[in-house]
């Protein structure tokens, strides 16, 4: 069954950034894309990583994504997922997997973004079974 | 400009501590570069090229410097994490090639078991202004569940097994009981590397590296100067490096930058894979070796598991005999940085100073390789190919 979660600490917050939290915080996942390439990316930067443009804009992104990979600490307390979660919208991107049985997780299984509060900052997305 | 035979490796040093309660940080470095001068026959006052990383006290180069009595024409702080000191080798052949410097002078050292610092499951933030730090330190990211997910990503794609990783454990135990120096010296099954406890799935606790406080050091000179001294010559061929990172969410586990640093080198020293005699693969878990194996072209993408398996790493008995001191499996990982001890097996073996019991017969060409960072997301590759005059 669903283990004790871990605590979250806050996310260190910058200027360039603040929006993507600012959403979290509305219960909404923001990606970067560029106007420029096309692409999006992740961790959202002024400038596209892949093209270098700094026609970059928030876009909201579905919440769901597939498993890329994981792994279980289990030498932690409580233990935790950490995983890479490949977004509908393309970037992969870090978080943790929650609210889930850690020995039925599988790469390639369809995960939805719940956001999970933080020690004193602002909420950080993170997914669940969906 | 080829660096094939600009610069030597003159003199290399391995710190015999694995913990120094008794000893600073500074002080681990100058008894190491004292160690690494001794043994090419020079002394601190030929020194005028200076090489360290972040695990140098202060300012690095500069309190180094200051702290030993240097006198520099050439300093360089290059800093690729583990990887930063076979980097340096290339960084220091390529100043005495472009005559920055005669004698290149390369430290490293640590103190995490004196320090209490909690290595490998710890979650490191690098500080405020890291700009991955935000989207990354609150999920818990440390060092071993970073690798676990490649090797997770490795066993998903491939088909590799937790008992082929464990060959790897198994090989480098096999060299370090040899080795009255190493940590751990006890010789240990794949049965023992897959009952250990799982730290971080799939990984298990013989699958990681082991936490050393020590250093090392490496003296780089001009073919002249080499030429005077009474050590066996140790010629670099080639090097390459490369830094991998997540391509801003184009995240890809299953290779890492030695499919760019590997070819680089090769093609430098003019050597393939079948000419290397003698490999020193970074080591800070099991996976980290398969897959460097496989981007460096000994095996194919995929086939590492198969690879490594049955002994084929052990001296004397596989195909492809690796980190014969030991490696950071069992024998050192001084400072949570591999790549320097990795650079002086390389050297003891083409020197025929390796113990009797793992030495590799006609050891003309060697490889060590760094990986330094999170491994497939945010790391330094370095490569670096050696060779008898
Ligand atoms: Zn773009």
């Amino acid at each position: 069954m669903a283990a004790a979660a871990r605590t979250i600490p806050a996310p260190p917050t910058n200027v360039e950034v603040q929006p993507f939290f600012d959403a979290a915080a509305a219960g909404r996942l923001v990606v970067k894309r560029c106007l420029a390439c096309g692409e999006s990316h992740h961790y959202p930067r002024t400038m596209c990583p892949h093209c270098g443009s700094d026609r970059t804009e928030w876009k909201d992104a579905s919440g769901r994504g597939t498993i890329y990979s994981y792994s279980v600490l289990r030498r932690a307390t409580p233990p935790y997922a950490i995983a890479y979660v490949t977004l509908e919208e393309g970037p992969t991107m870090m978080t943790n997997l929650v609210d889930c049985d850690f020995d039925a997780l599988r790469i390639g299984q369809a995960v939805r973004v719940v956001f999970t509060p933080t020690d004193g900052g602002p909420p950080v997305p993170t997914f669940t079974p969906a | 400009m080829s660096l094939r035979g600009k610069a030597y490796v003159a003199g290399v040093f391995e710190h015999p501590t694995r913990k120094a309660d008794d000893k600073s940080l500074a002080q681990l470095h100058a008894e190491s570069a004292a160690g690494a001068l001794a043994d090419a026959g020079l002394t601190k006052n030929d020194v005028d090229g200076y090489f360290c990383a972040g695990d140098a006290p202060g300012l690095g180069g500069l309190s180094m410097a200051d702290y030993m009595g240097l006198k520099l024409r050439h300093v360089d702080t290059t800093e690729t994490g583990g990887s930063s000191y076979v980097i340096h080798v290339a960084h220091a052949a390529q100043a005495i090639a472009m005559g920055k410097c005669d004698v290149a002078l390369i430290t490293l050292a640590g103190r995490p078991r004196a320090e209490g610092m909690a290595t490998g499951t710890a979650p490191r933030n690098y500080g405020v202004t890291t700009p991955d730090v935000p989207f990354e330190f609150p999920y818990g990211p440390t060092v071993v569940n970073q690798y676990a997910m490649a090797a997770m990503r490795h066993m998903h794609e491939f088909g590799t097994t937790g008992a082929q990783l464990a060959w790897i454990k198994v090989a480098a135990s096999h060299h370090a009981q040899h080795n009255e120096r190493a940590l751990l010296r006890e010789v240990v099954t794949v049965d023992d590397v897959v009952n250990s406890p799982v730290i971080a799935d799939p990984l298990h606790r013989l699958d990681c590296c082991v936490i050393t406080d020590g250093g090392g050091a490496i003296v780089v000179v001009k073919p002249e100067i080499a030429k005077r001294l009474k050590r066996p010559p140790v010629k670099v061929l080639g090097a390459g490096e490369a830094v991998k990172h997540q391509r801003g969410g184009k995240i890809d586990l299953t290779y890492t930058g030695a499919v760019w640093s590997g070819p680089a080198a090769f093609a430098e020293a003019g050597v393939t894979p079948a000419d290397v005699k003698y490999v020193s693969i970074y080591d800070s878990f099991t996976i980290t070796v398969l897959v460097t194996l496989e981007d460096l072209g000994f095996c194919a993408k995929g086939q590492g598991g198969k690879f490594v398996s049955d002994g084929a790493l052990i001296s004397g008995v596989g195909r492809l005999p690796f980190n014969t001191d030991g490696g950071g499996l069992c024998n050192n990982h001084p400072g949570n940085r591999g790549g320097l001890t990795k650079v002086v097996e390389a050297v003891r073996q083409l020197r025929g100073e390796a113990h009797p019991r793992v030495q590799v017969k006609n050891c003309d060409v060697t490889l060590a390789h760094g990986t330094g960072g999170s491994l497939a997301t945010r790391h330094g590759s370095a490569t670096l190919i050696m060779g008898r005059d």
